[in-house]
């Protein structure tokens, strides 16, 4: 193939009524790549997927996706694109079999009898096949989706938050299958709010009120932000949390189970404010920075306090 | 054991104040829940008259005499008839009552003035379109005494005697297509318009709203797709369930109600396809500007309800003032009303039908051409 990127867009920007959805964001994907997107709660993930698979037309913007114009050939790129949307949005009064029959119609597959059929034996439907959509779970819901965007063999997959309300097992079979994909050369973009589903990426683009803040592999991202992290083990931590936010240095204290997270971007002004507090009463550990800890990070120094 | 909750006024409220916030966010609703019933006032009020006046009719005129223009006024006086037009031979009388132009013809004989001065009782002949017997029966009532009192105050002096009992003319009352006055031949083929009308537009009413209020409408938009294939898509089987129901109204009519059909089924089958077309794309268009399905079911009344009033289905077209003919001349059912009562009751053929099926060709295009432009491909 030609073009080694699957999406390859600049100045992406739309405008809802006096509201920046997305702003004047670029981003590049390789084919291949399982690329990760992430962000708070509306900060614009939803809107640049479908601005990509033409659902939404941009204000500004422009750049190719799987060497198409993404504004003047939408039409080219929704036959190569899957689309997976947040909310389940198959007919629900259609069978599982049905419903990828449905797809298949639309997107003129051919040999449509032996494309279902794989479609629903490659995610495990077979045995389903005759069930309404309406009574499926949730796992089985998300596993129905991805069959039907599958269907048409695309080259992209949008996913946008497939894994929501599934349980651990339904996501881990879920990423393997996407991992196999990968290898056959699709590629991904998947939102999500998990740090483990993130972990799982390739690549990560971050993602806050319409801006992209962070853009890498998960240690590039980690390292790029250049936060401190001390983990503390001890009694009484809620109130110590209290008192280490109002301290100097300290960006961000954040418990997780038994322990306590603290963090700063100056390593230095961080160290200097804890020491006192490093008392026989409690266990102090620098560690590394995870994911969670440089996107809640992140999040905070951009001055947003949203709800996520 | 669980104790029963008390009613409590606090949680009344707050029921009532959520109400009230959603009400007023549905802008729609809240419009057709002032507008409709402000529609039916106006309809109701204005439009619907049970005593129609001044209905159309044309005159054969073979005498000139006095007497005969002494008939011809007193009907026009009786506010009853309305003379549009003259005619010369009984082929155009035929032509006039079957296309509807003209509810009567009258036709004054020749010599009629003379046969008058004879005593010899000279027939005048009135011949009404009865397929709405509603429509006619009061205009042919006020006829006798309309006639009679007016000749009465010609016939003085040596012709007082002309005037007495049985009358100095002879009234022939020809009932045409439906002599007996039969109501249900009038409403039953009417029914098979309204029916369609209302299951036609409703049903793709909700299609689209459906599709956008269950989220699988930007699955629909995500794939490769035309407008036109989605609105012509979902309207092709409705068109066969309007079919059904036209098979189902036509034996329930022969059967049930003994309808006469005079005229040409295959003719009468492919008007109403024309017919069930037109509602279908008016519903897709409601379709495509509604946010919901209560919106969509509300709009599909607001079109309903003049359909069904100022179509001439329940009150005669003829009687309503000339504002509300207007209005109706531009509903698909009035249209067909008469292209189903013509087919069935007076036997007309293509050439007759021609002038109502146009505009409800055009109507269908119309109103599909809105639905085009109003699809949106995009969720912006």
């Amino acid at each position: 193939m030609a073009d080694p990127l699957a999406i390859d867009v600049r100045g992406m920007t739309k405008r809802f009524g006096g509201r920046t959805a997305v702003n004047q964001m670029d981003l590049q994907v390789q084919r291949g790549e399982v690329c990760g997107f992430l962000g708070p709660n509306g900060s614009g993930k939803t809107t640049f997927l479908r601005m990509l698979c033409g659902l939404l037309r941009p204000d500004a913007g422009s750049g190719t996706c799987l060497g198409y114009d993404v504004i003047g050939q939408s039409e080219a790129i929704q036959r190569e694109v899957g689309y997976m949307t947040q909310r389940f949005s198959f007919w629900e009064d259609l069978t599982i079999a049905e419903n990828l029959d449905f797809v298949a119609r639309m997107y003129a597959v051919p040999d449509r009898r032996r494309a279902v059929r794989e479609g629903l034996e490659r995610l495990g439907l077979s045995r389903r096949r005759h069930q309404l959509a309406g009574q499926l779970s949730g796992g089985w819901k998300q596993r129905l989706a991805l069959a039907a965007c599958l269907i048409h063999q695309p080259q992209l997959l949008l996913l946008d938050e497939p894994t929501a309300g599934v349980d651990p097992k339904a996501r881990r079979d879920f990423w393997e299958e996407i991992h196999q994909l990968a290898g056959q050369g699709l590629t991904f973009l998947i939102t999500t709010h998990y740090m483990d589903e993130a972990e799982r990426c390739h690549r990560l683009a971050y993602i806050l009120d319409g801006r992209l803040l962070a853009h890498g592999t998960a240690t590039e991202v980690i390292r790029q932000a250049r936060l401190t992290t001390w983990s503390v083990r001890g009694p009484r931590l809620p109130q110590l949390a209290e008192r280490l936010r109002a301290l100097p240095g300290v960006r961000q204290a954040a418990s997780f189970g038994t322990t306590l997270h603290v963090s700063g971007d100056d390593a230095a002004a961080l160290e200097q404010t804890i020491a006192p507090l490093r008392t026989q009463e409690h266990e102090w550990r620098r560690i590394e920075s995870g994911l969670e800890d440089v996107f809640i990070h992140l999040m905070d120094r951009s001055g947003t306090q949203g709800p996520s | 054991m669980t104790r029963r909750r008390a009613f409590s006024p606090a949680r009344f409220w707050a029921i009532v104040v959520k109400e009230f916030v959603q009400m007023r966010r549905d802008r729609l609703t809240f419009g057709m829940m002032i507008g409709i019933p402000l529609l039916q006032l106006l309809l109701f009020g204005y439009a619907i008259n049970s005593d129609p006046k001044r209905l159309p009719a044309a005159v054969l005129l073979a005498d000139h005499g006095p007497f005969s223009r002494t008939v011809l006024s007193a009907m026009r006086n009786s506010d009853y008839f309305d003379f549009v037009r003259q005619l010369h031979t009984e082929a155009e009388a035929d032509a006039v009552l079957a296309r509807g132009a003209a509810l009567f013809v009258v036709t004054v004989p020749a010599n009629f003035t003379r046969d008058l001065l004879r005593g010899e009782r000279p027939a005048l002949l009135v011949e009404a379109d009865a397929t709405d017997p509603a429509a006619t029966s009061n205009a042919l009532h006020s006829l006798r005494t309309a006639v009679d009192t007016a000749l009465a105050a010609d016939l003085q002096g040596p012709l007082a005697a002309l005037a007495a009992t049985p009358g100095p003319v002879e009234l022939r009352v020809h009932a045409r297509y439906n002599p007996e006055g039969i109501t249900q031949y009038n409403i039953v083929p009417g029914l098979m318009g309204v029916i369609l009308t209302l299951t036609m537009i409703l049903i793709t009413g909700l299609a689209i709203t459906r599709e956008r209020e269950r989220g699988t409408m930007e699955n629909l938009l995500a794939m490769p797709t035309r407008p036109s294939e989605v609105l012509l898509g979902k309207i092709a089987p409705y068109i066969l369930v309007g079919l059904i129901q036209v098979g189902v109204i036509l034996l329930a009519a022969r059967i049930l109600f003994d309808v006469p059909m005079a005229g040409d089924l295959g003719l009468l089958l492919a008007a109403t396809l024309v017919f069930i077309a037109a509602n279908l794309a008016v519903g897709i268009t409601f379709s495509t500007v509604a946010r919901n399905q209560l919106q969509a079911m509300q709009m599909t009344f607001f079109f309903f309800l003049p359909s069904m009033l100022l179509s001439g289905f329940m009150f005669p077209f003829r009687g309503m003032p000339a504002w509300a003919q207007v209005l109706g001349e531009g509903l698909p059912l009035t249209h067909f009303l008469r292209i189903i009562r013509g087919i069935l009751l007076k036997g007309n053929g293509a050439a007759a039908i021609a002038p109502e099926l146009w505009p409800i060709a055009l109507f269908a295009v119309l109103a599909l051409t809105v639905a085009v432009k109003r699809y949106r491909q995009t969720l912006d």
